[in-house]
């Protein structure tokens, strides 16, 4: 089969600044070609060249072929005519994509009659039968809206509808799902696969996000450092790797199928900038299989396998890492023997690995055996916003239920982990708990403390022993303080001396350099700016930490490595955490128990095996069902529960189960009068298992990660 | 939560001279040439104002009834004026007078601006409403002529008085860009940590508000400085200000300019030191907002 789009040896360099070193992929027709690639690793630049949409300042060398023809050099007259007709693209932000001013109708008309001669009547028409066809409901009068008016996965949706309306022979992907919440991500990419079945479009899915890969790649291309370092077929790529870069990235993956924990086995190190690469092989320094040879020459890309290729030119010794010998038994894809040896398995000399697994052995819990004195404790917890309108006179319009009655406790040692998507209220509640302030309703119990009745000396003792770790490191750390002054920070705040010492002490603990003590937050790399947060948030010795989605700003091979060691320094220090985040797979790898939050309110919670293992509310179900595995077998046997529509608005729930309207159980398996008490009847939390409770009037437990696993 | 022993000794960790912020912002600004240059020149300027007079027989109420508008020579360096008066002794003379109250009003005008400002934005609420009540009154007074109207006032010794007046008049526009800027910083997730953390709100201003305002303010200071300099120098030319027979940059450049053309030491000497003394500043304020802010180049 001749490929649709060819790209051979595409360089591009802005300035001295070398973003894509040498490039080649091919598609053919009907396929799917994954690229995976940190950030920076130049996998968005290389899409852009072949669209022929970089700023001017770039130097673009090599050829892009598409059906044959030269697309680099050629003039803009003709790229234009292709854009959109022959090649599409699919960004990332869908926001920022659409014309705010236009209507979503007339911008896919428009995308339309600017390749096909056909009437405006033509084009509407056609319009709303992409929007239907994309799965937008009602796609007549929807097309008559604003993209404001639609949420971000229809507005992706949306995007869709334009890529595919010229019936495109190529469709680039840009992380078309990465700022959406795994249950519309499931819904999007569905909808991509609708699109490519119904054009036979090849597709490029440029993404972070393994688990997307597994499921969607018919072929995968490895990017680290502007280079493709492993090109293969999906199963190749997964199960039989033979770059130290891929065989890494998949070791440092938590996954929400793997029940017993494994520590992670990060990646030591940090990519490169693209200014100023190593000499010989850019993975190099960060390389545990790294021997002389490697740092003489960059290795090209060594034929491995049939249609496999690797950049290492110790491909042969490379061997998956397999945790255990559970993923070679169950599936039997490689031999057992060929891993059992601790020289085939590059990553288990990894410093933090044995370290991290003693810590997890001992911060483990037995379901059933909790411990028995409760750090933070919330009952009832409600949070209501006034919506307002009106410049001249404000009046209320109505009330946003952001926190609607949310109760569960966390115990010393315990890491709580509270899920959800976005909207779900799980920032608003850890606000409320962070605040100390009296809440609107309901009780907030801090270490042994109601917040509705602290004084201002109480609620610094509580700020003494409650610390917080944020989302973005970046922003969490003031940029114009040194991290010596950052992490001394609490220390002065309570009075306590703020020593050298002391701060290099807590740097050393979370595994920085205390001689950078006196560098600045932007000097760092982000995982080393989330350890300096780390180091500030213990540098009182509190007793409970919350932590804000601690490494979804992280990179993945970077985030394992913070994963790690919260993991050991909870056992080390006997600390609890709240962690807040919207990774099922980060939270299945490090709590203990876990509470999934749907709008404003706990829909099930418990031990977090129990409810990972066998979810027993629809919800927690069909976002279990939603989140990609990093194992393409797996994932092309799996059946997705999908939702329909988005989270309805906090403003206006719906009356009685607030899942009702999304509910796959409501939809298909209940019979009217069982519906009955779902419409009428707001469910509680309700026990279905030993350390497990579910607000669903028809809670029945099921595995939905591993088809056909057991029920315990 | 300590260190094992065993980790202890693995990592010997060192008792090292925490490496706070003043010291590194220090150290930055003596590492730029802007920087050295800038004090260098400043602390001349200053070490001239103030030792110069000890060097020369005149002081500026000394009038030499025997040189009239004389070219500069061995006995009047600088020359002399119409009245007698030696040019170098009012000069410097002047100069301590302008140097004084052009930084010191600067400082207290930004100083105050930053925290007004600062306490406005960062509480809100009643704190907001009366600060900036009182920032919108002080705008629409006419400054000029209350300054002129106090000025009797200013009379011997009350410098102080005048740097105050000054300042009061210099700061409220900044006040308000503060004020702003402290609302969207309050937002910033590190403030929030901060406040997490216990620390109370005052120190947040100082430490984590008012450092990260630090470009505006110090720009704001090194405008000031020139602007109060001049204003104490307009004042001074209707009258104003700083009254005979005391003498500033404003009463040596008002009288020198008339007789500029054909006396030009009379003037130029003045115009130059001014002209020098605001370059200075300006130095080192650039210097110290690169020092300030990590993201500026050079190296630490």
């Amino acid at each position: 089969m001749t490929p649709v789009l060819q790209v051979t040896d595409l360089t591009v360099s802005f300035g001295d600044v070398r973003a894509v070193r040498g490039v080649s992929l091919e598609v053919s027709r009907g396929e799917v070609l994954g690229v995976v690639g940190e950030s920076g690793s130049g996998k968005s630049v290389t899409a852009a060249a072949v669209m022929g949409l970089l700023p001017p300042g770039a130097r673009v060398g090599g050829s892009v072929r598409l059906h044959g023809k030269e697309l680099l050099g050629a003039p803009e007259r003709e790229l234009t005519a292709l854009r959109g007709k022959t090649v599409s693209m699919v960004f990332q932000d869908p926001l920022s994509a659409l014309t705010p001013v236009y209507r979503v109708g007339d911008q896919i008309a428009e995308a339309v009659r600017v390749h096909r001669r056909v009437g405006k009547e033509a084009a509407a028409v056609r319009a709303v039968e992409l929007l239907d066809l994309v799965g937008i409901p009602r796609p007549g009068e929807r097309a008559a809206a604003f993209p404001h008016e639609f949420s971000g996965g229809m507005r992706q949706r949306v995007m869709i509808a334009m890529a595919i309306a010229n019936d495109p022979d190529v469709i680039i992907c840009d992380e078309p799902t990465t700022a959406l919440d795994v249950t519309i991500q499931a819904q999007v990419l569905e909808v991509l696969k609708k699109a490519q079945r119904e054009t036979g479009a090849a597709i490029v899915l440029i993404t972070h996000d393994l688990g997307v890969v597994a499921g969607f790649a018919d072929r995968v291309l490895v990017m680290y450092a502007g280079r493709p370092v492993e090109v293969g077929s999906v199963d190749d790529i997964f199960y039989r790797p033979r770059m130290p870069y891929t065989v890494g990235l998949l070791a440092s993956l938590p996954r929400i199928d793997r029940g017993e924990r494994q520590p992670l086995v990060p990646i030591e190190g940090n990519p490169p900038a693209p200014g100023a690469l190593p000499p010989g092989c850019p993975f190099a320094p960060r390389c545990p299989l790294h021997v002389e040879a490697c740092d003489e020459g960059e290795p090209p890309l060594f034929e491995v396998g049939p249609g496999q290729r690797a950049a290492c030119i110790r491909w042969e010794e490379v061997r998956p890492w397999a945790p255990g010998q559970r993923t070679g038994d169950e599936t039997g894809l490689w031999p057992a023997g060929r891993h059992a040896g601790e020289e085939a398995r590059p990553w288990a000399a990894g410093r933090h690995a044995g370290e991290a697994g003693r810590a997890r052995a001992r911060g483990r819990h037995e379901a059933g055996a909790r411990p028995l004195r409760t750090v933070l404790e919330v009952e009832n917890l409600v949070k209501e916003y006034p919506l307002m309108r009106g410049a001249v006179f404000k009046h209320r319009v109505g009330t946003v239920h952001a926190v609607a009655g949310v109760s569960f406790d966390l115990r010393e040692g315990e890491t709580l982990g509270l899920v959800g998507e976005s909207g779900s209220g799980k920032t608003t509640t850890l606000m409320q708990i962070l605040e100390l302030a009296a809440p609107q309703e309901g009780r907030v119990t801090v270490l042994g403390r109601d917040t509705a009745r602290l004084g201002r000396a109480d609620s610094t003792a509580i700020r003494r022993d409650m610390q917080v770790v944020f989302q973005d490191p970046l922003a969490s750390l003031d940029p114009r303080m040194t991290v010596h002054d950052i992490v001394a920070e609490p220390l002065r705040a309570h009075g306590l001396p703020a020593s050298g010492r002391r701060v290099a002490e807590l740097l050393t603990l979370v595994g920085l350099d205390p001689s950078h003590a006196a560098r600045y937050p932007q000097d760092f790399s982000g995982g080393q700016r989330q350890r300096v947060a780390i180091a500030r948030a213990l540098a009182l010795e509190p007793r409970l930490l919350v932590l804000d989605e601690p490494v979804s700003a992280l990179d993945v091979s970077i985030r394992a490595g913070v994963i790690n060691l919260l993991a050991s320094l909870k056992a080390r220090l006997g600390l609890s955490y709240l962690f807040v985040a919207h990774d099922l797979a980060v939270v299945r790898h490090i709590a203990d128990r876990v509470a999934v939050m749907h709008l404003g309110k706990i829909a099930e919670i418990g031990q977090v095996d129990a409810v990972y293992d066998a979810p027993a509310h629809p919800y927690t179900q069909s976002l279990l069902s939603a989140i990609p595995v990093p194992d393409p077998a797996r994932e092309r046997t799996r059946t997705r529960i999908l939702l329909e529509g988005d989270l309805p608005s906090p403003a206006d729930p719906p009356s009685g189960c607030r899942f009702r309207t999304r509910c796959p159980k409501f939809r298909s398996e209940l019979t009217d009068e069982e519906r009955e008490a779902c419409v009428t009847v707001e469910p509680e939390v309700l026990p279905v298992g030993a350390d497990q409770g579910a607000a669903c009037h028809y809670a029945e437990r099921r595995d939905v990660v591993r088809p056909g696993g057991i029920v315990r | 939560m300590t260190l094992s022993g065993e980790e202890l000794a693995e990592e010997a960790v060192r008792d090292v001279a925490p490496p706070s912020r003043l010291r590194v912002v220090t150290r930055r600004f003596f590492a730029s040439t802007q920087g050295r240059i800038g004090f260098a020149v400043l602390a001349l300027m200053f070490l001239l104002a103030f030792a110069g007079p000890l060097f020369t027989p005149w002081s500026y109420t000394d009038k030499d009834f025997t040189a009239f508008m004389q070219p500069p020579s061995a006995t009047h360096w600088f020359g002399t004026l119409q009245t007698g008066s030696d040019v170098f002794a009012v000069t410097l003379r002047g100069m301590q007078k302008s140097l004084v109250v052009g930084l010191l009003a600067a400082l207290v005008s930004t100083a105050l601006a930053a925290l007004v400002g600062a306490f406005a934005g960062y509480f809100s609420g009643w704190t907001d409403r009366w600060l900036s009540w009182v920032t919108d009154l002080l705008l629409v007074l006419p400054a000029f002529l209350i300054l002129a109207i106090m000025s009797p006032l200013f009379g011997a010794g009350q410098w102080v008085l005048f740097v105050v007046m000054l300042a009061l008049f210099l700061w409220m526009v900044t006040s308000k860009i503060v004020r702003g800027m402290t609302i969207s910083l309050k937002q910033r997730e590190y403030i929030q940590a901060a406040r997490f953390m216990g620390v109370p709100p005052v120190r947040i201003i100082a430490r984590h508000v008012l450092p990260n305002l630090s470009s505006l303010l110090i720009v704001d200071a090194t405008l000031n400085v020139s602007a109060a300099i001049l204003t104490e120098t307009s004042l001074s030319y209707f009258g104003f200000g700083i009254q005979p027979p005391d003498v500033s940059f404003g009463t040596l450049i008002a009288d020198g300019s008339r007789t500029a053309v054909y006396a030009p030491w009379t003037f130029w000497f003045v115009a130059g030191l001014l002209v020098v003394t605001v370059l200075a500043v300006n130095l080192v304020g650039d210097a110290l907002r690169d020092a300030f802010d990590p993201g500026a180049k050079g190296r630490r």
